[in-house]
């Protein structure tokens, strides 16, 4: 086995693992961590695939960003011990045959999808930056414009709604 | 700069993407809490960002990275709102419990 291929079943190992104790673990604050820990191992799968814009892009904005804000809210609502009511049984069942089935169904029809001879295209310069800068502001200039009024919508409608209301 | 990707098949990344989009699912259906629930949409989202990439990577297109780009930005935006009305359910209801909304039936 190649390098790269061990390199590949550690990071998926890790990222599925930690994506499992996302959805496992009682405690918000460890949820969050592990979710970083899940980032990092896609980031990292990134980098493998040569977006190296991508990877840290995503770390900044993933890691750096989303999650910490993610801690805030759960500390400023002091959620960080035990409080989750259990479930009844019922539910919790449905949910893992559910997404069982779900996945049964993807596996299923990519069992036999006709990409496993694709190979790697042979220019793997795609993700650095400079192609990847000329891409975004020559073909998708008006998107890129239009993100930044969805931002502007966003931080408004965040400030908006996290006001306390005045009577 | 070496490739690394030689030796892996683009169906590897296929199923773990399916894998991570599968465990995101199972989060929003198997918890309560809202705040999980939104970090399993990210896990989410996050499973289909890694997929665009490696496309993008065995087609040498570039439009597929600029994609996951533009969906990090709508992640960003959804989270910032999202984690608003959170602030203002837990205000009016003392829970982050999402069976605390059930008056919003209709």
């Amino acid at each position: 086995m190649l390098l790269s291929q061990y390199l590949f079943f550690f990071l998926s190992f890790v990222a599925v693992l930690s994506a499992l104790m996302v959805i496992l673990d009682k405690n918000p604050v460890h949820s969050v961590l592990y979710l970083v820990i899940t980032f990092f191992a896609i980031a990292a799968h990134y980098l493998i695939l040569n977006a190296q814009f991508l990877a840290v892009v995503h770390i900044i904005v993933y890691a750096g960003a989303i999650m910490v804000l993610f801690l805030y809210v759960i500390m400023m609502l002091n959620l960080n011990k035990d409080i989750e009511p259990h479930k009844k049984n019922i539910p919790k069942i449905a949910a893992v045959i559910s997404a069982g089935v779900l996945m049964m169904a993807f596996v299923a029809l990519l069992k036999d999808a006709e990409v496993s001879m694709l190979p790697a295209a042979r220019n793997s310069n795609i993700g650095l930056i400079d192609s990847l800068g000329k891409v975004l502001f020559r073909e998708y200039m008006l998107p890129f414009e239009i993100s930044s009024i969805l931002f502007l919508s966003a931080m408004v409608g965040a400030v908006l709604l996290s006001k306390k209301e005045i009577n | 700069m070496k490739d690394v990707i030689i030796g892996i098949p683009i169906q590897w990344y296929i199923y773990l993407s399916v894998a991570l989009f599968c465990i995101g699912v199972l989060g929003v259906l198997f918890r309560r809490n809202a705040i999980i629930i939104f970090m399993c949409v990210e896990l989410m989202l996050n499973a289909v960002n890694l997929l665009m990439v490696a496309f993008s990577r065995y087609f040498g297109d570039t439009g597929g990275q600029v994609f996951v780009f533009f969906v990090m930005v709508v992640a960003a935006a959804e989270v910032a709102v999202g984690l608003a009305i959170l602030m203002m359910i837990y205000r009016n209801t003392k829970s982050t419990d999402i069976d605390a909304l059930n008056r919003l039936k209709w």
